[in-house]
């Protein structure tokens, strides 16, 4: 065991992890934070995506020891306490939470896309989130969603 | 959870090259995005591995004849630096062609060439740019052209103890240069490609081609070069036709094998093709007319 410091969702952390722990088991199994999803585990489908420092990552593909000294974003800290942040209403409001699965993964990587681009043309909502599989298929939804949370956000 | 025996996690490069020879059967873990699925797929038990996240491995500079990448530096890292934009465009098309941003934010350029595959995207393009390995150990470095290093599907030539440290590419004025990669696959994301085609054309002052290099990816059992269409390309001023003729004789450097996402018959069709698209449109960019 070794031990690791970071920061989750704005907290500092500390946590004590196993040396082949991935930053996804970590996540769920000693902080308890399961809106992180487990999906494919081999980077494909996006649904564990985090945010580390400030970039989307898949946390099934990175051994936790490496994000040691890091800032971890997971979809528990997108909002303050009890109300939705401007994109989680947003998916909320155009139908793009069906099973919700892919969800968290989604409104993380659309949260970044914003950071970098206020204005993201539906190709470049398509090109940012490819890394983000659907099952349900609520793609168009999503795309709708990212842009309604783009409009909103700019207008303050 | 993956099977690890040890995790290092060096801070230097000789701590890191000491560690490689007193532990050979380490294994190198850069962005993890192949050496971690390997573990999980469980092809890969008790491994003893050592990261590159604390060396410092990444970055591109350009000292003029020649362009140096760090093996660390990931392909949104590649793809995001200005000297690779306007220097070398063709790897920053190459470096967001592989699979999606969140593989593209940590899987590094030397993971790729490392890993050996036929299909790894940086290839062609390294390849057609004559691109040349520092490979270091604790004895020391060595160069390897990359048109060497491919030694068979997921077979490279790193002895033990020894590591990706540079990739050299050699790049001049680049006056009435051109350089184009082009990815074909059925998805353009989260897709490996079914064929890889990289071009380089560079011109004389009268039009005529005085460097023709083209590069193939999943083609044969490594990247190839097409030596017989570069050799019927170079001295010439190219028309439509010569480009049908170069297109047929890149299919002398290859031997594609059927796999589930395309027949061999399929993949020959496709290097006659984008061979000459590739080459085309390098050449309009090193200034020559569109054919
Ligand atoms: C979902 C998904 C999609 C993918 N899509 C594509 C794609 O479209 N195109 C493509 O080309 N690849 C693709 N890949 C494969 C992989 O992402 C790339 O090959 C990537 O560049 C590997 O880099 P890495 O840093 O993650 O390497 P790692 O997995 O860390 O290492 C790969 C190999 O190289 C060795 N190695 C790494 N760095 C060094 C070094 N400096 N010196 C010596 N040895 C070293 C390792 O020991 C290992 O054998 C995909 C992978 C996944 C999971
Ligand atoms: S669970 Fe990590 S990408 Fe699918
Ligand atoms: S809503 Fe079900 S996977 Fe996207």
């Amino acid at each position: 065991m070794i031990e690791i410091k970071c920061t989750v969702n704005g907290k500092p952390t500390q946590v004590r992890i196993e040396e082949g722990e991935t930053l996804l088991d970590m996540i769920r199994e000693r902080l308890g934070l399961t809106g992180t999803k487990r999906g494919c585990e081999v980077g494909e489908c996006g649904a564990c995506t985090v945010l580390l420092d400030g970039v989307p990552t898949d946390s099934c593909l990175m051994l936790a020891a490496l994000a040691d000294g890091k800032d971890i974003l997971t979809i528990e800290g997108i909002s303050s306490g009890r109300e939705l942040s401007v994109m989680q209403q947003a998916f909320v409001d155009e139908g793009a939470i069906q099973c919700g699965y892919c969800t968290p993964g989604m409104i993380l990587t659309a949260h970044a896309l914003l950071k970098k681009n206020k204005n993201p043309t539906a190709e470049d909502i398509k090109r940012e989130l490819a890394g983000n599989m659907c099952r349900c298929a609520a793609y168009n939804q999503i795309i709708n969603a990212v842009q309604k949370a783009a409009r909103e956000e700019n207008k303050d | 959870m993956y099977f690890v025996k040890k995790l290092y996690l060096p801070e230097t490069l000789p701590e890191a090259l000491k560690i490689l020879k007193e532990h050979p059967e380490t294994t190198i873990l850069a962005g993890g995005t192949d050496v971690l699925v390997k573990m999980r797929h469980k092809r890969m038990r008790d491994v003893t591995l050592l990261s590159l996240a604390k060396l410092p491995l990444s970055g591109v500079e350009d000292k003029g004849d020649e362009i140096v990448i760090g093996p660390g530096t990931t392909f949104t890292a590649l793809a995001e630096n200005p000297i690779m934009q306007t220097r070398l465009p063709m790897l920053c098309t190459a470096a967001r062609s592989m699979g999606g941003p969140q593989i593209q934010n940590v899987a590094t350029i030397g993971g790729n060439v490392c890993n050996g595959a036929t299909s790894a995207d940086s290839a062609p393009s390294l390849f057609a740019l004559d691109a040349v390995l520092t490979l270091t150990s604790a004895g020391g470095d060595r160069r390897v052209p990359i048109r060497e290093f491919y030694t068979g599907p997921g077979r490279v030539k790193l002895e033990s103890g020894e590591m990706l440290t540079a990739i050299h590419i050699p790049a001049g004025e680049q006056a009435r240069w051109g350089g184009v990669y082009i990815k074909f696959s059925t998805r353009k994301a989260m897709d490996i490609a079914i064929l890889g085609s990289a071009a380089v054309c560079e011109l004389g002052e009268d039009g005529r081609v005085i460097k023709a290099a083209i590069a193939m990816g999943v083609a044969a059992p490594t990247p190839v070069r097409c030596t017989d269409a570069e050799a019927l390309l170079t001295g010439k001023t190219p028309t439509a036709e010569l480009l049908q003729e170069a297109g047929r004789l890149a299919l002398t450097a290859c031997s594609p094998r059927s796999s589930w996402r395309a027949t061999k018959e399929y993949r020959e069709a496709l290097i006659q093709e984008l061979s000459v698209r590739a080459f085309q449109e390098a050449y309009r960019l090193a200034g020559g007319k569109a054919l």
